[in-house]
């Protein structure tokens, strides 16, 4: 097929499937899907900058998706006034005095240089360091945590809107890259890949213990949103002539409504960023990152700095997933750590990559959207299977067992895809040009 | 000042539960460390084959105990790890035939290796909670404790008490024999001998006339047995709970590197290394603390470095101490 038939023809493909559920399931489901998809098509963007630019191996997706829904928290919910009185401060020393010893750490060991007993006075500092911010630290947490914990039980937020959160939640994943890619870049490929996996899990474990910070387990409810609430919708008088002028029952068309508009502020986004990217993609510095990519040892010869432009690339490429989460948490209105699991927010951003397309910018938002539609789809579409394969079966623990395993069966399909994929059109579905 | 109570409370809580997690996590990273020496690539599915090993040792078990097949005191399980290892060999040489062997015979860059075995975690993710769900299983018979605490603290008199769970006792055993039995086949075999060849030079071993196709089927289903022992040890020592192996792969990882990738007795001593590092710095010491220090100076405090739920930062950050003063690893892996 022509090329450039084929882009645009794979794009109407998912818009119609997603029409198509608009029609058999409903409007809600469709625009559901099309939201979540948005956002997952700007994780896969970042995962293909890394992945597809300079052949990056991110597998810590999740904690920079988590890093920005904690952003959407920290900016968007109001203060908690009486917590902070009770132990902000001392909690921002205890920040200080920890990041102060970690700096501190870092310069003595470069500056002290070979002299014998560096390790030893660099380790002393450390402990230090630590003795004191713990001592810092845990009474102001028992004193933030035990002001109205049911309610609150935490510093809250800046109370700004939460739109800003977007761009933060970028800067926060930005940071973590950063320490990530200071370590592990430059040395094995797989290196970097176990250490991403790790500070995913940190980071996770950090939203869940933390209560101080984002409520832990209890998790944030109630989120401030960018758009009007459904209730306002259905109290407006206005909205509701025109809704049932136009013949739609004012209680769908306000939830449709909400949806669209996410989905609106999510469509700019996306096209400001993929516009960024393609241009980024066909600059000089997209030549020459391609070409780290296909011959590191030509490129270094000459003269590129491949670990920098790595380093660049990945904390680029992080820094859109932590953009991703922010918006993620924008549109679910609440941040529940227990929910961040890495099958779903890790594995399954890199198969929208590779059945996408790496390398390519359309592919991986293609791939975002149609993987994120199969994700939701194939539950009720096993279970349908299911129905159908044991309808001729006696009751019993056979047929329960097969209609409870329909649940199961979106792993099995998304790692059956990515294998296919990989196997007969490891390109995916839009080529790299 | 009890410093013999002291010592019986940390062992109790440290070093027993320390030494059967790093057994189970050096199995693990035996598997890991042996993929990444023949094979050449980190394998992502290695937590989940771990899981599928164990979840057919399990419904094995479920048969024997319906049979009435009891071992006494010992759990069944162990009579029925043949069954499981011989599941996981099939389904492992099943992927190396479906999957691996077409990216092998193309010399394929390691990294998309490692992204095939995402794709092949995918499928045993799903596989596992299809046939068995996402549930907890516990499938520990036989009896709980070889030493119980309060016929330890009877025996000799101390206040603090000595468990030693069976499942603890049998990790350790199991694990050594499993090492024991893996070391000679590598050292002293004609196929152990090849393989290691493959694995320090694969074009002069080639020259020689090692079959490839032998030492990489040899390497999965050794692959296969040491993944469901280590598998099966987790479970009876802790529970069986899909989810929580694919969590054990940052652990497995960490030892695997630390010892230094490609290195068998580098496994082990990482293995151990994380599993100690992560019981002792997420212990309360307030107790131990307490029986050394004198009555005066007794600590309120729980004394603890680190809440459990941190578990995974230690491995991360021994993980990244190792990468940045060491990346070879502690015996020099093969990774530059």
């Amino acid at each position: 097929m022509n090329p450039s038939l084929r882009t645009p023809l794979l794009f109407l493909a998912v818009a119609a499937l997603i029409v198509l559920v608009g029609v058999l399931q409903s409007w809600n489901v469709a625009l559901g899907i099309l939201n979540m998809g948005l956002v997952s098509a700007i994780m896969a963007l970042g995962v293909n900058m890394q992945w597809g630019y300079a052949g990056l191996f991110n597998v810590g997706v999740m904690g920079f998706v988590a890093l920005g829904g904690l952003a959407a928290v920290i900016v968007s919910m109001p203060p908690v006034d009486a917590a902070w009185a009770a132990g902000g401060a001392r909690v921002m020393a205890a920040m200080a005095v920890g990041a102060a010893t970690i700096a501190g750490a870092i310069f003595l060991w470069k500056r002290l240089g070979r002299r014998s007993g560096r390790g030893l006075i660099v380790a002393a500092v450390l402990a230090i360091g630590f003795v004191v911010y713990r001592w810092l630290l845990g009474p102001a947490v028992d004193a933030i945590e035990s002001v109205d914990p049911a309610a609150t039980g935490y510093l809250g937020g800046l109370g700004l809107p939460i739109v800003l959160a977007w761009p933060i939640g970028g800067v926060l994943a930005a940071g973590a890259a950063w320490i990530v890619g200071k370590t592990a870049l430059g040395l094995r490929s797989d290196y970097l890949a176990i250490a991403t996996l790790g500070i995913a899990e940190i980071i996770i474990a950090v939203l869940k213990n933390e209560d101080w910070l984002s409520r832990g387990v209890k998790n944030v409810i109630g989120l401030p949103r960018p758009v009007p609430y459904e209730v306002d919708l259905q109290n407006s008088e206005a909205f509701v002539t025109r809704m049932s002028d136009w013949g739609f029952d004012p209680v769908t068309a306000s939830t449709i409504t909400v949806k669209l508009a996410y989905a609106g502020l999510f469509v700019l986004v996306l096209i400001v960023l993929l516009w960024l990217a393609q241009a980024a993609l066909a600059s000089p510095w997209g030549r020459m990152m391609r070409a780290i990519r296909d011959n590191e040892t030509a490129a270094e010869a000459m003269g590129k700095d491949v670990t920098r432009r790595h380093l660049q690339v990945f904390i680029l490429g992080s820094a859109l997933c932590g953009l991703a989460g922010a918006m993620m948490t924008t549109l679910d209105g609440q941040l529940v750590p227990t929910t961040y699991q890495p099958l779903r927010f890790t594995f399954l951003i890199w198969v929208m990559v590779i059945v996408g397309g790496s390398g390519n910018n359309f592919g991986a938002v293609l791939g975002g959207i149609l993987i994120w539609f199969l994700w939701v789809e194939v539950e009720p579409l096993g279970r349908w299977v299911m129905d159908n394969v044991t309808a001729n079966l006696d009751d019993g623990i056979l047929k329960q067992r097969l209609i409870d395993s329909a649940a199961h069966m979106r792993l099995l399909t998304m790692g059956v895809l990515m294998l296919v994929v990989l196997r007969f059109a490891p390109r995916g579905l839009i080529p790299e040009r | 000042m009890e410093p013999l109570n002291a010592l019986v409370a940390f062992s109790n809580f440290v070093v027993i539960p320390a030494t059967a997690y790093g057994a189970q996590l050096a199995l693990g990273a035996l598997g890991v460390t042996l993929i990444y020496g023949i094979l050449r690539f980190s394998n992502f599915a290695h937590g989940d084959t771990m899981a599928f090993g164990a979840m057919g040792t399990i419904l094995a078990t479920w048969a024997l105990q319906a049979a009435g097949v009891s071992l006494g005191p010992l759990p069944t399980a162990l009579l029925a790890l043949p069954v499981g290892i011989a599941a996981c060999a099939v389904l492992l040489l099943l992927t190396d035939k479906l999957v691996y062997k077409f990216y092998r015979a193309r010399k394929v860059s390691p990294v998309l290796l490692v992204i095939v075995s995402m794709g092949v975690m995918f499928v045993y993710n799903g596989l596992v909670r299809f046939v068995i769900g996402v549930d907890d299983q516990n499938f520990d018979d036989g009896a709980r404790y070889l030493i119980g605490a309060i016929q330890f603290r009877q025996m000799t008199g101390l206040d603090e008490g000595l468990a030693i769970r069976t499942s603890q006792a049998i990790t350790v055993v199991t694990a050594v024999v499993t090492v024991a039995i893996l070391f000679w086949f590598l050292n002293h075999t004609r196929t152990g001998k090849s393989m290691r060849a493959f694995s320090d030079n694969e074009d002069l071993a080639l020259l020689s006339g090692i079959s490839p196709d032998r030492v990489v089927r040899v390497t999965w289903l050794i692959v296969a047995a040491l993944a469901t022992i280590a598998g099966v040890l987790y479970g009876l020592d802790k529970s069986f709970k899909p989810f929580t192996y694919f969590q054990l792969l940052l652990p497995v990882f960490a030892a695997a590197i630390v010892g230094g990738l490609g290195s068998p007795i580098g496994a082990i001593a990482g293995g151990f290394v994380i599993a100690f590092s992560e019981v002792t710095l997420t212990y309360a010491f307030k107790k131990v603390a307490n029986y050394l220090l004198p009555e005066s100076l007794e600590i309120d405090g729980l004394a603890q470095l680190l809440a459990t739920d941190y578990k995974f930062a230690v491995s991360f950050a021994i993980l990244v101490i190792v990468l940045l003063f060491r990346p070879t690893g502690l015996f020099r892996g093969k990774s530059a």
